[in-house]
């Protein structure tokens, strides 16, 4: 209770400061306030994480009744990522905006929305009233819209953030729908008789319900086909915001779906199968669109659809191993889920803030553009390295350890599963693998063509290496990574109590198998560690001998040619040309291209813009009917106020006249009747 | 312990073995089964050029995608006996850690800024992601068939007992045979002899490594080809003694190298272009695997 009105007082308190600070201290302010109030709130997080689940019931008002606030492993789990995720970004994102320290009024708003934003993340987590769960979540949205604006005086930057709030506002809509359904049943606000309610209903009913709730998050999320606004967001947003955002402000929507899966009694086997081929279907898309993708922050946002159909993938096993009583599947699949969570929200803000790192000593986020930043930005090129392979889910990282256990649940389910569990299963294992491919294609794209070979454009300014205080937070979450990756034991152990909340086999998740799966997975640390030391070994080896043998540099061996190759070296485009033909009928690649024509050509190009089919065909089609059919309508808009008098007053009278002739009739066929 | 023994072993003269094969098909005398690693001692103790291009990535690659073949030859285990390392879904493990080698390569190419590298590493990124699902699908139907997902419990488990068991046994080796030669981009794929970089794969990533990198590049081709032979000797072996299963592990080696030294005497490279489509269908092949798996287990509706 004293924590809540402390984080309270904190946010108000910063509400107060920040606009009157200047721009230096408007950011040290938002980074006492988010550390100080991420502090308290990990307090009761990490007790609920240890076995102390804590419940507690503020009055509210008339209108909300009683407000539950509860904090249970599962809350306790994302409330811990989401305020690592914030202390990081605050940290990044100080030294990022002294860029724009000039625009004070527009910083304020900002650094307000960041805590906001924060703090309603919390806030959903813990809340448990379906009205106040609304309201944060509104604020939540609200606030994410204004962090992605920050650059609002460019169109392009509002169009996008006005797509991102259409799109959050659907999704408020149909977890509203959601809530009113029950509300409208119970009369009560409270999420426990969520679940009583999905008791008391058919089994189609709750099902309905589940998939309404399922599909609100999923726009938050970003599964697809509801992943549009991801893509546009996360290059408008400025770096920190989009490591925010898709570390964890989208994973608030697994949040969601996790939570309703806990609650709404429902046939846990269908939800699983639903889940879990559209998971795939995000997958898979995800990863085909990213490794098109020119544009540095784009792509990864892409990325994050794949990642999200990854923590999908293991919800989705999870639930069927509840539907099916198989309680190894489900505590694999939905501990998978769980720290593929956190691990995304690691390795994906650190890709972001790398990203932020290249614009802001290059001005582009254009991979075409880019090439040779490893010498110049040894720190960052390191870095995104270490993300790179975490996201590709290569050993010794944090990425691997997630999916290997979710590999485990597929294939611990694999031998007493029927036949249509099999298919599934066979699909699944198959886009799991081909996600693992499709992203090391993609990551070697990114990162051979940004940090590696010689520039491929020359610019104004010579590309340097960020300021010191941006990279301590990226190697903070690289200690984290890392240790993840070697030490998933520990986490693991965190794990438990979560997981075994949502297979419901309450205290006893891990124990059925504790000691061949905890064991198995700590051991997969150990394995990583002997990798990095036997690489050691080999490196000092090699040392040994080269220093033994001299060495020199020359130019890249060029078949014979030694001039400038520079311009001939492979771009991003050319690495990934097979893949793009092979990939081309599935997706919808716009190229033009002019050729090499005649003893003297002229300059030559080639252009490719990646569209997202579905975008296209969900969104951008059905908007071009609306507004080719409302357009009949703009005869009614002449721009003379005399007309819109006249409206009004046909409204008016209409209004009057509508009612009085309905009686009018009723009283007529009265009489008709009574003759 | 003694599959990695063993592999070491047969890693220094099975490129040696598949040269001579060869050499005797084309009609000449060829060199001893030792040269190929007398050729690495001799890239060890040599010196190195560097290009002026390259970064730090340069310089570890090797190291990483020789320590990642170790590290994958490890988790392979002998017949009864296991690898060094072994848990329950180590296969997963040993693909993944494979992807890691290969990564490095994949960026170790992009560092020189090579017009040719790029494309080499191009095509490796590619075929090596459309080769992955079909490794999965035949471990899955394998772990399916026996209800273990280790190596070592599958390789212990499986055995032949009907017609469609011998069947899946020779369609494993087959997918196995065109992994390993994916993987280490020879024949149908990839000429390793060929003269002309823009149809090379591999040969063309490693263009600008020299000396004792190149001998640690060359050296982790004849490791992969070993492992793979191993694991193909696995699916035979059962839990046959020692006495027994050593000659059968060797004269299957052997085997294996003397038939990629026959294919790559008597075949010819595909059309580069059509190369991904050929890779892709070997997954369809595991697919055929995995219902006959089903046919085995009695689940096919």
């Amino acid at each position: 209770m004293i924590l809540i009105y402390a984080i309270l007082i904190i946010v108000v308190l910063s509400f107060v400061i920040i606009p009157f600070s200047n721009s230096r201290m408007k950011g040290i302010t938002t980074m006492i306030s988010v550390i100080s109030v991420s502090i308290l709130s990990s307090i009761p997080a990490i007790k609920a994480i240890t076995g102390e689940s804590i419940e507690l019931f503020l009055s509210g008002t008339i209108v909300t009744s009683i407000i539950p606030v509860r904090i249970d492993g599962l809350s306790a789990w994302f409330i811990l990522t989401i305020n690592f995720t914030f202390i990081t970004g605050i940290i990044y994102g100080m030294k990022y905006m002294q860029a724009y320290q000039n625009q004070k009024s527009n910083l304020s708003l900002h650094w307000i929305s960041y805590i906001l934003a924060h703090t309603s993340l919390i806030s959903i987590c813990v809340i448990q009233n379906s009205l106040v769960f609304l309201i944060a979540w509104e604020i939540m949205a609200l606030s994410s819209f204004i962090l992605v604006i920050f650059e609002n005086y460019n169109g392009k930057v509002l169009k996008a953030g006005i797509n991102f709030l259409i799109q959050s506002h659907v999704s408020i809509l149909l977890i509203t729908l959601g809530f009113i359904w029950v509300f409208y049943k119970t009369n009560s606000f409270d999420f426990n008789s969520i679940k009583d309610f999905s008791n008391s209903i058919s089994i189609f009913g709750s099902l309905l319900l589940m998939i309404i709730f399922f599909i609100g998050f999923a726009i938050k999320a970003g599964f697809v086909p509801f992943h549009t606004w991801l893509p546009l967001a996360h290059p408008a947003a400025p770096a920190h915001i989009s490591g925010v955002m898709s570390g964890v402000i989208i994973k608030i929507g697994i949040y969601g779906i996790l939570r309703m899966l806990f609650i709404i009694q429902t046939d846990y086997l269908t939800i699983g199968y639903f889940i879990l081929f559209i998971s795939i279907v995000s997958g898979i898309y995800g990863v085909m669109l990213a490794i098109l993708q020119h544009n540095l922050k784009k792509l990864l946002a892409y990325h994050s659809i794949e990642n999200i159909g990854i923590i999908g993938i293991g919800i989705g096993f999870g639930s069927i191993g509840l539907g099916t009583g198989n309680n190894l599947l489900s505590v694999l699949g939905f501990s998978g889920a769980l720290l593929h969570t956190l691990n995304h929200s690691l390795f994906k803000s650190l890709l972001f803030y790398g990203a932020g790192n290249i614009y802001q000593s290059t001005h582009t986020v254009n991979i075409e553009q880019l090439g040779g930043l490893g010498k110049k930005m040894y720190h960052t090129a390191f870095l995104f390295l270490i993300a790179s392979l975490a996201i590709c889910g290569l050993p010794p990282f944090n990425g691997f350890v997630s999916e290997f256990i979710i590999y485990s649940g597929i294939f611990s389910g694999i031998h007493n599963a029927v036949f249509l569990n099999l298919l599934f299963i066979v699909f699944s294992i198959f886009g799991l693998v081909l996600i693992g491919g499709l992203a090391m294609l993609c990551f070697t794209k990114a990162f051979g063509s940004i940090f590696l070979g010689s520039p491929r454009h020359i610019f104004h300014y010579e590309p340097h290496e960020s300021s010191f205080i941006k990279l301590i937070p990226m190697y903070l979450i690289v200690v984290l990574i890392v240790s993840i990756g070697i030490f998933p034991g520990y986490f693991l152990k965190a794990l438990s109590l979560p997981v075994s909340q949502l297979t419901g086999i309450s205290g006893i998740a891990f124990n059925p198998l504790e000691s061949t799966i905890s064991t198995t997975i700590s051991q997969v640390g150990y394995v990583s560690l002997l990798l990095i030391g036997i690489a050691g070994i080999i490196f000092l080896i090699r040392n040994r001998f080269t220093k033994l043998n001299h060495y020199k540099t020359s130019t890249t061996w060029g078949c014979g040619y030694t001039g400038e190759t520079s311009k001939m070296q492979y771009t991003a485009s050319s690495f990934i040309r097979n893949y793009r033909k092979l990939a081309e009928p599935l997706l919808d690649v716009h190229k033009f291209k002019k050729e090499v024509k005649g003893i003297f050509p002229d300059i030559a190009w080639h252009e490719t813009h990646p569209k997202d089919k579905i975008e296209e065909t969900l969104i951008k089609y059905p908007v071009r009917q609306l507004k080719h059919f409302l357009h009949l309508f703009s005869v009614l808009q002449s721009g003379k106020s005399q007309m819109y008098i006249l409206y009004g007053a046909v409204f008016i009278t209409l209004l009057i006249a509508v009612p009085q002739i309905y009686n009018l009739i009723i009283t007529i066929i009265h009489f008709l009747n009574n003759m | 312990m003694i599959s990695f023994g063993l592999i070491i072993l047969v890693s220094f003269f099975f490129t040696g073995i598949v040269i001579r094969t060869k050499s005797i098909a084309s009609g000449r005398k060829g060199p001893g089964i030792f040269q190929p690693i007398k050729d690495i001692i001799r890239l060890f103790k040599k010196g190195a050029v560097y290009s002026e291009t390259t970064s730090f990535i340069f310089q570890i690659a090797p190291g990483i995608y020789f320590a990642s073949v170790v590290m994958a030859i490890m988790v392979i285990p002998f017949g009864q006996y296991k690898g060094i390392i072994s848990f329950e879904g180590d296969f997963v493990f040993f693909a993944y850690v494979l992807a890691l080698g290969k990564f490095f390569n994949i960026i170790s190419a992009l560092d020189t800024g090579s017009s040719f590298e790029g494309m080499g590493a191009s095509r490796e990124a590619l075929y090596s992601m459309l080769a992955e699902p079909a490794f999965f699908l035949l471990m899955g139907s394998l772990a399916l068939l026996t209800g273990h997902t280790s190596f070592h419990e599958i390789f212990m488990t499986f055995h032949f007992g009907s017609y469609i068991s011998y069947a899946l046994g020779v369609m494993a080796t087959f997918v196995l045979v065109m992994i390993c030669m994916i993987e280490n981009s020879r024949m149908p794929v990839d000429d390793p002899k060929t003269h002309l970089e823009l149809t090379m794969i591999h040969e063309v990533m490693i263009l600008d490594n020299s000396g004792f990198d190149l001998g640690l590049i060359l050296h982790a081709t004849n490791l992969k080809f070993a492992m793979y032979g191993a694991l193909i000797a696995n699916l035979y072996f059962g839990v046959l003694p020692l006495y027994y299963s050593i000659p059968i592990f060797l004269v299957i080696q052997s085997l294996f190298a003397v038939a990629v030294g026959l294919l790559e005497s008597f075949s010819a490279r595909y059309r580069m272009s059509h190369n991904a489509q050929f890779i892709f269908t070997l997954s369809s092949v595991s697919l055929l695997i995995f219902f006959g798996v089903l046919m085995i287990l009695g689940k096919l509706v």
